[in-house]
């Protein structure tokens, strides 16, 4: 088979690494094509564009719950647009915008996806590195372009962009209408197609390595969750992106050669313009037919890893693996036929309505299956209650909470009242968003002494948890209710309607567990750097985890493993299994790594 | 004044961590130092799990006492009764749901939380366990699906029986405009490219169509009779708008180049609803905060109840003040407003 022979290759490969070809700084920490350095540049990238995304969302929150309250940290960071320290209409918009923008992009999707589908894949499958290191490094400097690009557009004369992250025309398409749809909304769109092209360069390579670089036994009802998810997620993004890709080219073009692709009869600043027959609707089901797969997108990789991470802290063997990976692909599937969900009330003919109601309702059951067999993984296990793992029960919680609300959404009838308020909001935080970091910081937790070869303090880690945890709830809950009131989103300050009076006090309870936990991001932050220069040294294998990463040296080398490539014997979750007699297969040990062969009169794992 | 106080709660939660990292700390046995958690971390986190799931439920209960009363209440409109039916019975499978999973997931946390010598059991599969949790939201979905999808079919099947009213919204960067369609109850053609500001035309009404001469344009309130079924076309000048209407649950997205509609019928006038006691008491709530508000010197009126049409999608720098008052009346009032009305024809005549 082509695995084996991929191998036969890799093993060549091997040996003439080690001796030969000096690295210099540059080839090694800036155009290093090394899969374990570039996952590092996308964490740190990530955790920068992070710092910025939640600040501003900091700034918002701070502006809703005392509106029109003059800040000195306002005069501060945003200057001109907050004059006295007020901060001024349009940039509130902007901060919403990029907000979004960022966290759902920046953070969650290359900051994630890229961190540990790049440190995960090969370790995990057992290769040497990505399939073509070279794309790789490509995709990493892309990304990195494309943030770059994304902050300078906060500098722009006229505002940032700020017609909302689905930046929908015609707003975003017209300069009079908002000035932040000016040179900002130009580099938006630069920045994203650059992060288009960047996270399709990556995906394509994931899909590759996965195909064809796994090593001898690794068939693929033995690879870990994490694959499958890392796997089936770079499918989605090859499948969707080019799609916003073409929606963001035809805006382009709307906006700068007088097409009219989603523009027609507009009337603005006392002037009809020339567009005629184009639909702001086909942009929204060309944006979503992105956006939807986009909240997997965010999603799968964070559940690929809590999967991981609950398995080899309970001790136990994730409870329905077949199960978990029929839910992948059913989730995959079904999340590129219902985007029509965010379109409900838009105008769109209401037969079709009907039927993303319904494949809407059928994704709940695979995310249903995946929660219960979660739960089920932690029932009678022996739970070791690292910092990942604490991350990840949490993102169960979260995820639950926040699913659940999308059976209001999801229904178009239930959809017509809340659609664009704040229960939105609430919904889509606590499912995509706070499930989706939750999963970033158990795959951080863990897996950090196999990045940087130390350990975290577990302590920091702790305190870091139950702080964030508590406070995400303090904010996402009550904003429900805010939702349930009647409380448009994307409004600067409710304090025009009367009727939005007695909310001051939830939006201020709000705003001061979000600043709680914002200053909680500050133990993370420290954790990390701190440990990164003065952690403990890790052990080889400091979770006693079954999977491949944990066979290789913790001093990284070019190439992964120092001598042949290991070869797999069982699939990545026999933790705690005994032999007949009711001893461990291996006696006083509670796992049996991939590598170890199946034992006289041992079973394998049906699959 | 608010930044003193975000100061000192800022000081007090990081006094609150540094403590906590103590405790965590002295939770320690002479510490192993090996940062993988032992049977103290295990315990201390297990309890902790479980004392997240009380505060899951207190804080469930305290945002239902606290903030159970701000929701939207009584709906002022036929299908409102329906559609809150529908959203209390989804709200409430939803929390016996979460309530059930919430429990188990941290339970099981802190039940089973590790100890030296603690065997896990090794249990990978059970076909009929995982067919039964895929049946059983298999068929409570499909139960909400179907009741879900013949509220909408109904809602959105727009048709002339009953003798509807026509009334088209247009929205604009920042404000909203209603059109009645007169005598006739029939829109004439309109189109932004015969908007004539000097005209008065501010909508685009095309002058040679008959049908148009009579319609009427309020450009300050939206007037409604009780009782009576409406059919609402929305058109934008601009920028995407959704004409939101919380009260009536009713919304629709306004779309330049295209006319979207929605249909309702209001049933409670809005002296009905200024009766009602979940809205008095409501009022008379926010006129108390008003009150104190006027004390510090800030502008805050006493508010009256009214029915309101908001800007529902981000449409540029005013989005948060694109508002229209909704009167729901009694048709002889309705049409007494109505009679004081110019209407199309009456207008471009006295602007020629
Ligand atoms: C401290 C944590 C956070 C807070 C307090 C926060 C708060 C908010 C609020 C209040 C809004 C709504 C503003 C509006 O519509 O008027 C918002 C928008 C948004 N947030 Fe967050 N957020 C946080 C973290 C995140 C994370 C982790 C994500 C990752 C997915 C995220 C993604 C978004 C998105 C996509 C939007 C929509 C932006 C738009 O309307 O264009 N946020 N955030
Ligand atoms: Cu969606
Ligand atoms: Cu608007």
């Amino acid at each position: 088979m082509s695995a084996t022979a991929v191998n036969v290759h890799a093993d060549d490969h091997a040996h003439d690494h080690g001796h030969h070809h000096k690295e210099t700084f540059i080839t090694k920490y800036i155009f290093s094509q090394d899969h374990k350095m570039i996952s590092k540049q996308y964490l740190i990238t990530g955790l920068i564009m992070g710092v910025i995304g939640i600040t501003m969302s900091l700034l918002f929150r701070m502006q809703i719950a005392w509106p029109g309250e003059s800040f000195g940290i306002f005069e501060v960071l945003l200057g001109k647009w907050a004059p006295d320290g007020i901060m001024d209409p349009n940039i509130y918009l902007a901060l919403v915008t990029i907000h979004g923008t960022i966290m759902v992009f920046f953070v969650l999707t290359q900051g994630l996806s890229g961190t540990f589908s790049n440190l995960l894949i090969p370790l995990q499958i057992g290769a040497r590195d990505m399939a073509s290191g070279f794309m790789n490094m490509l995709s990493y400097w892309m990304f990195f372009l494309s943030s770059v690009i994304m902050v300078i557009s906060l500098f722009a004369e006229a505002g940032p962009a700020a017609a909302g992250w689905t930046i929908y025309p015609p707003l975003s398409a017209l300069p009079q209408a908002m000035g932040g749809s000016g040179l900002g909304m130009t580099l938006w769109l630069v920045s994203m197609a650059i992060f288009i092209a960047s996270s399709l360069l990556g995906s394509l390579n994931y899909v590759v390595t996965v195909i064809n670089l796994r090593t001898k036994g690794m068939s693929m009802t033995r690879l870990p969750l994490t694959i499958w998810a890392f796997f089936v997620t770079a499918i989605i993004g090859i499948v969707s992106f080019p799609v916003l890709l073409s929606a963001a080219l035809l805006l382009i073009m709307d906006r700068s050669f007088g097409t009219s692709f989603f523009l027609s009869d507009i009337f603005i600043q006392g002037e009809v313009l020339h567009y005629q027959g184009g639909s702001p609707v086909l942009f929204e089901h060309l944006f979503w037919f992105l956006g939807h797969p986009e909240v997997y997108i965010v999603l799968l990789p964070a559940l690929g890893i809590t999967s991981e991470v609950i398995a080899t802290n309970s001790r136990k063997p994730i409870f329905g693996y077949r199960a978990m990976v029929a839910s992948i692909l059913a989730i995959a599937f079904l999340s590129t036929i219902v985007w029509g969900h965010h379109m409900f009330i838009s105008g769109m003919n209401p037969f079709l309505g009907s039927v993303f109601t319904f494949t809407t309702l059928l994704i709940a059951i695979p995310s249903a299956v995946k929660a219960f067999n979660y739960i089920t993984t932690l029932w009678k296990g022996n739970l070791q209650m690292n910092p990942a793992m604490l991350f990840s029960i949490g993102l169960v919680s979260t995820f639950i909470t926040g699913g659940l609300t999308g059976i209001i959404l999801g229904d178009s009838a239930l959809d017509i009242n809340v659609h664009d308020t704040y229960f939105v909001v609430a919904h889509f935080h606590l499912v995509m968003g706070i499930s989706a970091l939750y999963g970033m910081f158990a795959g951080i937790y863990h897996w950090f002494p196999k990045m940087f070869g130390k350990m975290m303090n577990k302590n920091l880690g702790y305190v870091h948890f139950w702080i964030t945890a508590i406070c995400a709830y303090g904010v996402f809950f009550p904003m429900h209710f805010v939702g349930m009131a009647g409380v448009p989103r994307r409004y600067y300050t409710n304090t025009n309607f009367p009727m939005f009076d007695d909310l001051t006090d939830i939006q201020v309870v709000m705003t001061v567990f979000a600043l709680i936990a914002g200053a909680a991001q500050l133990i993370f932050a420290w954790n990390f750097i701190h440990s990164i220069f003065y952690g403990k040294k890790a052990t080889q294998n400091p979770w006693k985890s079954n999977t491949l990463e944990w066979t290789t040296p913790v001093e990284h080398i070019h190439g992964n493993w120092p001598g042949a490539i290991p070869e797999v014997h069982r699939w990545a979750y026999d933790y705690s299994k005994t032999n007949e007699n009711g001893d461990y297969v291996i006696p006083g040990q509670d796992f049996v790594p991939q590598t170890v062969p199946l034992q006289e009169n041992e079973e394998e794992m049906n699959h | 004044m608010t930044a003193l106080l975000t100061i000192i709660v800022l000081i007090l939660v990081a006094i609150a961590i540094w403590q906590m990292t103590k405790m965590f700390e002295l939770s320690q046995v002479k510490a192993d130092n090996s940062q993988v958690a032992n049977d103290k971390d295990n315990r201390l986190n297990g309890y902790l799990m479980f004392a997240f799931l009380i505060f899951i439920y207190l804080l469930t209960i305290f945002s239902f006492w606290k903030w159970g009363n701000v929701v939207l209440g009584t709906p002022a409109s036929e299908h409102g009764s329906d559609y809150d039916n529908l959203m209390f019975i989804s709200m409430a499978l939803i929390f016996f749901v979460q309530i059930i999973t919430q429990a188990l997931l941290h339970y099981f946390a802190f039940k089973y939380h590790g100890k030296k010598g603690q065997k896990a059991l090794f249990y990978a599969d059970n076909d009929k366990l995982e067919f039964i949790w895929t049946i059983i939201p298999v068929i409570t979905l499909a139960g909400l699906i179907l009741y879900g999808l013949y509220t909408w079919t109904n809602l959105m099947d727009i048709n002339d029986e009953d003798d509807p009213i026509v009334i088209e919204l247009y929205a604009q960067q920042f404000n909203w405009k209603a059109r009645y369609a007169g005598q006739d109850n029939v829109l004439g053609e309109a189109n932004v490219r015969l908007i004539e500001i000097d005209k008065n035309n501010v909508i685009g009404i095309d002058e040679s169509d008959p049908y148009g001469k009579d319609d009427v344009v309020s450009q300050s309130e939206l007037h409604l009779p009780v009782n009576r079924k409406v059919i609402f076309k929305m058109r934008s000048q601009d920028v995407l708008h959704s004409a939101y209407m919380p009260h009536f649950r009713a919304q629709m997205n306004c779309v330049p180049g295209m006319i979207t509609q929605f249909s309702f019928t209001p049933t409670v006038t809005t002296q009905e609803m200024r009766a009602d006691q979940g809205i008095q008491d409501k009022v008379k709530h926010i006129n108390e905060l008003r009150a104190d508000r006027r004390a510090n010197g800030e502008d805050a009126e006493p508010w009256e109840f009214d029915y309101i049409l908001l800007c529902n999608k981000i449409c540029g720098s005013s989005h948060y003040n694109m508002q229209m008052k909704i009167v729901v009346e009694e048709e002889d009032e309705f049409n007494a407003w109505m009679e004081q009305q110019k209407t199309f024809g009456e207008e471009m005549a006295a602007a020629n």
